[in-house]
């Protein structure tokens, strides 16, 4: 990016990959600290930090850490000093980071980290799938999946504010899939810093590590408190469910561009079969969805934003109208079944609705229109049969040919 | 939807052709537009293929196109008959050649005319001063598919390339304003 592009009244357009729309928004929300290890996909976004940090435009510090371990210790040591940071990873990276993602959530420190969605090892496999970050889900942050890198760059805003929510203070994490959009260049709007500036307030951690004014942070808990604690960081993921809404809204109106909050239900008003979906894989579910409904197929889309926290009662609300619906995910739990299918077969509990659960894209394998069509005509069979799946049934994976 | 597919070997700037024409499409030409290279490990001299998707509404289908409307070959020692499958039913194969008839002209004397053919080699040597054939085959591409306007093309390598690198190349644009056939190529 060596120009900017400015036109209609103004606003401005960059073309930009899914990372550097996230850099973009990293650079609006001016963190004052900014940590990462780099890999593949997520390399770009910190290769362009380190770029605006060197000419200027970001008035950061950038440190150079041995390792991902090292990375999110460094940020959240910056982030209860009272200063906003940014991190990013992906995979191995990711898992790496495991031990201290559960003292960021614990600790209550309100961070912010881009994932690029990739495969985890053996077979080793730099492409993308969802099995990363989806095994990490119990791990108190916040997850949030998007779908193009217009949304990439809203939501690393959205995130700020929803961290730093005073009643909310949990670790966000912002899903890319790895290279289907991560590095995958569209013409996005940049929302100007007036605009960031009206969303976003400045960040204000109450309980900050303070010479002045000293507490203890990080601490122990007997197994008298320990309950305690918990309950209150599982308060706060329930309480950032209503924060995501207002957020969603707040940010529509100065920017004109809103997503759902938790959920987006498309086409599913009077939608008889329903596919679920998370990330990137949407944009092509919504096609199908399109050129279905033009030849009169009553189907609809349920893209789920926020895995955490579940959307539980929004997923039931739009499913229990439809008599069958089907979850398509990149992941797997082995000796089970897809993870976000249990979380939305749990969430639905007692409705009528047919579910099943495709799995497939992994490692980087491109879920195909055909196949997503495909669901849909299996979706009808199962609504003829009026049989509901059982549990070894239910399962099916698609690009399993090679 | 229009698809266009680049292929090139890693360094002759395949997908940065890709790019540019993806944003003379979007941001100065009022379409959408998606462009992503074949993912992986970059390897200089490799393979390298690059995909633009062109559209006048939003594009979501994010997955690599499988048969292309141009199909811009950048190094001919990439070229194999095969590739005429990836063409759609009208699609042209663009191929960066001094040599078209051994490319045209087929075992019973016919010519294949799904294939264009342009020699980028000396108008890339007299603007840039280096092989560097990605632009020219670029603008090539722009001359005979009409996909964007020469003057949008201009603005976007502007907004992709360092400043002295696009005066060259804006230079080299103005070479196909006025040298409307595609047939031969420079002198």
């Amino acid at each position: 990016m060596t120009m900017t592009n400015t036109s209609e009244n103004q606003k401005e357009y960059q073309f930009v990959s899914g990372d550097e729309a996230v850099a973009i928004g990293v650079k609006l929300a001016q963190p004052l600290v900014v940590a990462a290890y780099p890999i593949t996909p997520q390399t770009i976004v910190v290769e362009r930090l380190a770029e605006m940090v060197e000419k200027g435009e970001l008035n950061a510090e950038y440190m150079y850490v041995e390792s991902e371990h090292s990375a999110l210790s460094a940020v959240m040591g910056a982030s209860v000093m009272g200063a906003r940071t940014f991190t990013a990873t992906s995979s191995q990276g990711l898992l790496y980071m495991a031990e201290v993602l559960h003292y960021a959530s614990g600790g209550r420190v309100p961070l912010v980290m881009m994932n690029a969605n990739r495969s985890v090892a053996l077979p080793w496999n730099i492409f993308g799938d969802q099995r990363d970050s989806l095994s990490l889900l119990d791990s108190g942050w916040i997850q949030v999946y998007v779908e193009d890198a217009q949304e990439s760059l809203d939501m690393t805003l959205a995130a700020y504010a929803l961290a730093e929510h005073p009643e909310v203070l949990t670790p966000v994490m912002v899903n890319l899939d790895g290279f289907v959009l991560t590095h995958t260049y569209q013409s996005v709007e940049v929302p100007s810093q007036e605009q960031v500036t009206e969303f976003l307030p400045p960040f204000n951690l109450k309980h900050k590590m303070d010479l002045k004014a000293p507490k203890n942070l990080f601490f122990t808990a007997s197994p008298q408190h320990n309950l305690g604690f918990k309950y209150e960081q599982q308060q706060a993921m329930l309480k950032a469910k209503e924060v995501i809404e207002t957020i969603d809204q707040t940010y529509g109106e100065i920017t004109g561009r809103k997503y759902g909050g938790l959920i987006e239900a498309y086409k599913c008003e009077d939608a008889e079969r329903i596919i679920v979906t998370l990330g990137s894989i949407t944009g092509l579910v919504r096609d199908v969805v399109d050129e279905l409904r033009e030849q009169g197929e009553k189907v609809g889309l349920l893209k789920i934003r926020y895995m955490r926290p579940f959307p539980g009662d929004e997923i039931a609300a739009v499913l229990k109208d439809a008599k069958a619906g089907s979850v398509l995910e990149k992941d797997i739990s082995f000796g089970a079944e897809g993870t976000v299918f249990t979380n939305v077969v749990s969430a639905t509990y007692g409705i009528n609705t047919k579910l099943t659960n495709y799995i497939g894209g992994f490692g980087g394998k491109d879920i195909k229109k055909e196949e997503v069509v495909q669901i849909f005509k299996d979706l009808e069979e199962i609504i003829k049969k009026d049989i509901h799946p059982s549990y070894a049934e239910r399962v099916k994976y698609i690009g399993l040919e090679g | 939807m229009i698809d266009v597919i680049f292929l090139g070997r890693g360094g002759q700037g395949a997908f940065t052709s890709s790019r540019i024409l993806g944003i003379a499409a979007s941001l100065y030409g009022k379409k959408h537009s998606l462009s992503f290279p074949s993912f992986g490990p970059e390897r200089r001299g490799a393979p390298v293929f690059a995909y633009t998707k062109i559209n006048d509404v939003p594009i979501r289908d994010r997955s690599q196109s499988v048969k292309a409307d141009y199909f811009v070959v950048l190094d001919e020692s990439l070229y194999t008959p095969n590739l005429l499958e990836r063409l759609k039913e009208d699609g042209k194969l663009l191929l960066n050649t001094a040599i078209p008839e051994k490319y045209k002209v087929l075992e019973d004397g016919s010519i294949n005319e799904k294939i264009i053919t342009f020699d980028a080699e000396p108008v890339a040597r007299q603007y840039l001063g280096r092989p560097i054939m990605n632009t020219t085959m670029l603008a090539a591409l722009v001359v005979k598919s009409g996909l964007v306007t020469l003057e949008n093309l201009k603005a976007a390598i502007h907004y992709d390339l360092a400043t002295k690198i696009a005066q060259k190349n804006e230079a080299l644009i103005t070479y196909f304003e006025s040298n409307d056939s595609l047939e031969g190529g420079g002198k």
